[in-house]
């Protein structure tokens, strides 16, 4: 098994006929992923890589029976999307999109909430269910798909390629893993470390966790609370930024240290004191990880 | 990418916009502009005040309050064109270009009033104290229950009865609370509409004509949000901002310069944090975070080494790549044509990982290029120190 997607999903793509969502869903369909169609408004009734193209998202419901939504629509617009397909009743949505305001997100995020769906990202590479043997896997986002093996480690990151950095070294030494969450690097995201934690606990065939986190906010030091209080399975975690200057925004939105919070050590105290291996390099995380398994 | 700070009097103006009273006050950047202006302001003291981008102007002796003509003049003088050193500027100090002069209030007390994005609500939240005239920060951390807050529904903003709350818990008097809550009605309307991350009025002053008045203001903007508010966008003093981040942000890098010798070329925000953490538990000193972006073309390769070289300090260029969509090939041509074509000074350290890293590294190999190949994260990071402190110790 794995959280939030399987190869059963049945994707809708938000932004499909762009050049960034025609390029990821051919990336994703060729991984595996049931992309059953397509909202583009102006574009209703045509089809896209051999899927149907809707006007709205409602529509797109009511034809295809979606259950996900990945949105590349661009950020002055990606939260308008978001509640679009928050409306229309899709369980889980992902945005990939980089640079949304604010406010916007503060907006999107309580629809969201008010329909009960939920939100990966946005700023995030999305979310992979890699193949388990002769499977298929399911990829929606903008990861390569090639460095991800199935297996039963799960990742959880605030980061694009620092998470491919994490994954390929679990690759390396054949921890393969069972999904791979990227929940984004701006301030309001729409899940958080802890959310996905929960989910990685309950599933059955993820047996430790790899978390990945840097500057800014609260969030690691939430998780940690949540991990000491709840969860059994092992966590080895890195966090980015202990050389980052305070009141400088590291390229993501939510990477700040300002007025003494959010800093790396902060947080890797408070993950080392609810029982996490935080590897103190990034080079070592595999490593890491690896030492919590049973030889 | 850049945090839009503005100037008091422009957050002033903006304010005043939206109802929110300020003291009657002039711009200039001159002597003579000030004696021209100051006219208007009429015969009462007066506050000059510097105008740059950082805080604790006061006790770096950037605001002087004068009693007469002559001291206003003399305050000007002392001021503009000085290079004002406080505990936000750094040692280095910032030049004033432009001063305020403001009519002086007549003070019955002083309030903290400010509006954040707090991260952990997910939603605006408004701050407000009676220990005005102090670093929230500070009261937060000795006398936190002196700072009352109120949720703001980013779709509503700040209601009526939440406005009248503050306004009792501050303990203002009963005829105050009207115009409190017009206050800070308007503050809230500003900062939602214009797309804020930060609207701090400390200190908000209650005069002896019952008035309630922003005395000083800081406005933050969300970047993000900028490309609807062009007139924000105008606001903007390049002065106060390092050039070398400015350009960068103008092709579209993400640069921050920092105080080590090791320059940076890494795509990805987290992995370029990384890279500076694995520089350090190596020995050495970053001299920047750069973040390339996803398409390390030749263009931008060679926009971020001129970038990076342009600081004198840097002995060696560690460039990481994780090709992940991006082919580690394409990559490897981008950085060979960009070395090719600027005269690079200092010793390259190139680590690829990723999609068709085989076929980068032979294309880097091939290029009978001076660079320094690196396997892993690791073997970069030993390679670029070991450079530096080599260059050192000859």
């Amino acid at each position: 098994m794995s959280i939030l997607v399987t190869s059963e999903s049945r994707v809708l793509v938000q932004g499909f006929t762009g050049g960034q969502g025609t390029f990821h869903s051919k990336q994703c369909m060729e991984y595996g992923t049931q992309i059953v169609g397509g909202v583009t408004p102006g574009r209703g009734g045509t089809e896209h890589l051999g899927q149907p193209v809707f006007n709205t998202v409602t529509e797109a419901c009511i034809q295809t029976q979606a259950n996900v939504s990945i949105t590349f629509v661009p950020a002055p617009f990606a939260a308008d999307s978001i509640i679009e397909a928050a409306e229309a009743g899709i369980q889980l949505i992902i945005c990939i999109a980089e640079g949304i305001p604010t406010l916007d997100m503060a907006r999107a995020k309580a629809a969201v909430r008010a329909h009960g769906s939920r939100l990966i990202g946005p700023n995030c590479p999305g979310i992979i269910t890699p193949a388990v043997d002769d499977g298929r896997g399911c990829k929606i986002g903008i990861m390569p798909g090639f460095i991800h093996h199935g297996g039963n480690i799960g990742v959880v990151s605030r980061s694009g390629t620092l998470t491919y950095e994490a994954v390929s070294q679990l690759t390396a030494r054949s921890l393969g893993q069972s999904t791979c969450v990227g929940i984004g690097g701006d301030p309001i995201v729409g899940s958080s470390f802890t959310d996905i934690l929960q989910l990685f606990q309950e599933d059955n065939d993820t047996h430790a966790v790899v978390m990945v986190g840097e500057i800014g906010g609260s969030a690691e030091e939430e998780a940690a609370q949540y991990i000491a209080a709840e969860m059994t399975k092992p966590v080895a975690a890195f966090i980015a930024g202990r050389t980052a200057p305070p009141g400088k925004r590291m390229g993501h939105a939510g990477a700040i240290v300002s007025g003494g919070k959010g800093t790396a050590t902060a947080k890797v105290k408070a993950l080392e004191k609810a029982g996490v291996a935080v590897a103190d390099s990034p080079a070592r995380i595999g490593k890491t990880l690896q030492s919590l398994l049973p030889s | 990418m850049f945090t839009l700070k503005i100037h008091e009097y422009q957050a002033k103006g903006l304010l005043q916009q939206y109802g929110v009273l300020v003291p009657k006050g002039v711009i200039a950047e001159s002597q003579s502009e000030a004696l021209k202006k100051a006219g208007e302001l009429g015969d009462g003291s007066c506050v000059v005040k510097a105008q740059i981008h950082a805080g604790g102007r006061g006790k770096g002796g950037g605001v002087k309050v004068c009693r007469t003509r002559d001291e206003m003049q003399s305050a000007v003088d002392e001021i503009l064109g000085m290079n004002l050193v406080t505990v936000q500027t750094g040692p280095e100090g910032q030049l004033v270009k432009k001063v305020l002069i403001e009519q002086a209030s007549k003070i019955e007390c002083e309030l903290y009033l400010g509006l954040v994005i707090d991260r952990q609500k997910e939603i605006p939240v408004m701050m407000a104290s009676a220990e005005g005239g102090m670093a929230i920060e500070e009261v937060a951390a000795t006398n936190p229950e002196a700072i009352f807050f109120e949720n703001i529904d980013p779709n509503v903003g700040l209601q009526p009865f939440q406005a009248r709350r503050l306004a009792t818990r501050l303990n203002l008097p009963n005829d105050t609370i009207g115009a409190f809550s017009k206050f800070a009605t308007s503050l809230t309307d500003a900062f939602l509409t214009e797309d804020c991350s930060l609207a701090e009025i400390n200190p908000l002053v209650l005069t002896d004509q019952n008035q309630l008045i922003a005395l000083d203001a800081k406005i933050n903007f969300d970047d993000n949000a900028l490309y609807r508010h062009p007139a924000t966008r105008e606001l903007r003093d390049l002065d106060e901002e390092n050039a070398m981040e400015v350009r960068a942000s103008e092709h579209e890098l993400s640069y921050i310069s920092m105080d080590g010798n090791i320059g940076c070329m890494v795509n990805g925000a987290g992995l370029a944090m990384a890279t500076m953490d694995i520089i350090k538990i190596h020995g050495g000193e970053p001299a920047n975070f750069l973040d390339v972006g996803g398409g390390a073309t030749a263009q931008r390769v060679a926009e971020a080494l001129r970038i990076i070289l342009s600081d004198r300090n840097v002995h060696a260029i560690l460039i990481n790549i994780f090709g992940g969509i991006v082919r580690c090939d394409l990559i490897a041509e981008g950085i060979t044509e960009a070395v090719q074509d600027s005269d690079i000074p200092v010793p390259l350290i190139v680590r690829l990982e990723g999609n068709m890293v085989e076929q980068g590294k032979k294309i880097l190999a091939d290029s009978k290029l001076n660079l320094i190949t690196a396997d892993s994260l690791d073997d970069a990071a030993r390679k670029a120190v070991n450079v530096v402190t080599k260059e050192a110790t000859k």
